[in-house]
């Protein structure tokens, strides 16, 4: 029998969370990019889909700050599908290509793999929305107030961490599903672009429908940006800044904690009813 | 000649059986019914709210009618055109039966059309369903009874087929690329969105930008819809006024054809290149 060689160097606690982290996050970060179709596809024309919306304000002669809302709601919208489609539905891939009874027999955790996907998600997604971002203001000529540059920075931080929380904690409840997952996370596209006020400010629906929304992280991450980035932001916002940032820093840690417990629980589910390797075929 | 015939029209409605199945038996009929409805309302009341907040509610207005009809007819063009090309990630991916479609006894081309067939089903019902809103919610000016519903039928027909001829294209591309590009359908209609005039007449376009939208066939049919269900509306908007209802049918026809053709030769040429390529029985992991 040939012996394979010794492992030396075993990793375990905070190492082992780290490698896996960077191994999770590497095919996001590096791999992808290999498959120059996302200039296309995650940029370009997406691009052309948010001019629409920009044309469609100009035709009714909105005030041009609006132009500003709806390129930067475009551009927030990749990370809403990242964390739908390379978050959420992740597991379920996982699933249907057979590897996700290979992730749980490795030894790294499964939140480790998680926050992986977060960590490479929120980095490969955060170019595209830049690139979006600055060719759309280019494009459009759009102007920027910005009041408070650091302010801006940690809303959009927070709002990325609650946003990323929620997209763990709903890859977690996929695990249960099975085609309709896609389905589910192809519904959760328009409804959320309304509700979340993607292209307009949340403060035109009634109060309890926009707080409704505002479990969405994007909703009062995007609420905020605005009032801080925008001329007339402060007066189309739906509640203060400092009030959104605080409510943001709770929904990240509600939905940290909740991702951690409801991966161990579906973990011990889907175990139990042999739901992982369940695929479509 | 009867024996093609007879393979075209077997592989067409055995797929589009296969795909309403795969498209409606994933949950129970309620919940299917309300999924139909739920996400294209939301589609087209993003517009809704967006033009309420700057116009006051304001929606008896001309521009309101162009935007709404040309959004909820927009539909159409995504989802006949994913419908199609998806056949092809689905069946190749997920399914892991591409091969075993092409080496059966049936016509690729025409199974993948069938399979776009259950997109259409679920979005004549949710344009049924925004069209239904508007009227009755939104005070959209529309008068059924002054529909002209031979040129809405034709009309319809007409675009339904150009726009299969467009999902083919796309489905000889996707044969060629990895599966997360499987969005390509919808990717690509949202840029349409931009040149059809779909939500805005294409003088709000730059100057330079507006020939795009008349060699797409889209905006014809869209304004031929648009003319078909509220005549008097569309005649308000100068885009195509200097032509009549015969004369766009005509270019629609015409561009249907153009663009059947060269899906035709788009689609061999891909199919030749991914069976070179042995990506028939590809599966991409990421």
């Amino acid at each position: 029998m040939t012996m394979l060689p010794p492992i030396n160097k075993r990793h375990t606690g905070w190492r082992l969370f780290l490698m896996t982290v960077w191994g999770r996050a590497y095919p996001r970060v590096v791999g992808i990019q290999r498959e120059r179709s996302w200039i296309v596809f995650d940029i370009l024309l997406p691009m052309l889909a948010v001019s629409a919306y920009v044309f469609v304000y100009r035709a009714i002669k909105a005030p041009e700050d609006y132009v500003g809302f709806v390129i930067v709601g475009g551009a927030m919208t990749a990370f809403w599908m990242n964390v739908m489609w390379s978050m959420a539905s992740q597991l379920y891939w996982e699933k249907e290509q057979g590897n996700l009874a290979l992730y749980i027999i490795a030894p790294g955790p499964m939140m480790a793999c998680l926050l992986g996907m977060a960590v490479g998600g929120l980095f490969a997604t955060t170019f595209r929305a830049a690139a979006i971002l600055v060719l759309g203001s280019l494009l459009f000529n759009v102007s920027y107030a910005v009041v408070n540059l650091p302010m801006l920075l940690l809303i959009f931080f927070v709002a990325m961490t609650a946003l990323y929380g929620m997209g763990m904690m709903t890859s977690s409840l996929f695990l249960l599903l099975s085609r309709e997952a896609w389905h589910i996370a192809n519904l959760a596209q328009e409804p959320i672009y309304l509700l979340s006020g993607f292209y307009f400010p949340i403060k035109n629906f009634p109060f309890w429908i926009a707080a409704a929304g505002s479990f969405i992280p994007l909703t009062l991450g995007l609420d905020a940006m605005r009032q801080l980035a925008f001329a007339s932001g402060p007066i189309l916002g739906f509640i203060s800044v400092p009030l959104e940032l605080g409510i943001l820093t709770g929904l990240a840690v509600v939905f940290l904690l909740a991702s951690r417990a409801l991966l161990n629980y579906m973990e011990k589910l889907a175990v139990r009813e042999g739901r992982l390797t369940e695929s479509r075929a | 000649m009867i024996k093609n015939l007879q393979t075209y029209s077997r592989s067409f409605f055995t797929a589009a059986w296969l795909g309403w199945k795969i498209e409606s038996n994933w949950t129970d009929p309620f919940l299917f019914a309300v999924y139909s409805i739920i996400k294209p309302l939301a589609g087209a009341f993003i517009l809704v709210v967006m033009y309420g907040v700057i116009t006051n509610g304001n929606f008896g207005t001309p521009i309101f009618a162009y935007l709404y009809i040309g959004n909820a007819f927009y539909r159409y063009v995504g989802d006949v055109m994913t419908g199609v090309a998806w056949a092809v990630i689905d069946d190749r991916e997920h399914y892991r039966t591409l091969k075993y479609m092409y080496v059966a006894p049936i016509h690729i081309p025409f199974y993948l059309l069938g399979r776009g067939i259950a997109r259409i089903l679920t979005s004549s019902f949710a344009v049924l369903i925004i069209m239904l809103v508007g009227v009755n919610f939104l005070h959209l000016t529309f008068d059924i009874a002054k529909v002209d519903w031979p040129l809405f039928l034709v009309t319809l027909v007409i675009g339904i087929l150009m726009l299969a001829m467009l999902g083919l294209i796309l489905a000889g591309i996707t044969l060629l690329i990895a599966q997360h590009d499987f969005n390509v359908g919808d990717v690509v209609a949202g840029a349409l969105f931009l040149f059809s005039g779909a939500v805005f007449p294409l003088e709000v376009l730059p100057a330079w930008l507006r020939p795009i939208g008349f060699i797409i066939p889209v905006s014809y049919w869209l304004e031929l819809i648009r003319r078909s269900l509220v005549g008097n509306i569309a005649q308000a908007f100068p885009t195509f006024t200097g032509l009549s209802n015969l004369e766009l049918l005509g270019i629609l026809a015409g561009l249907a054809v153009v663009f059947g053709v060269i899906s035709v030769y788009v689609f061999r040429a891909c199919d030749h290149a991914a069976r070179e390529r042995g990506l028939i029985d590809l599966t991409t992991n990421y």
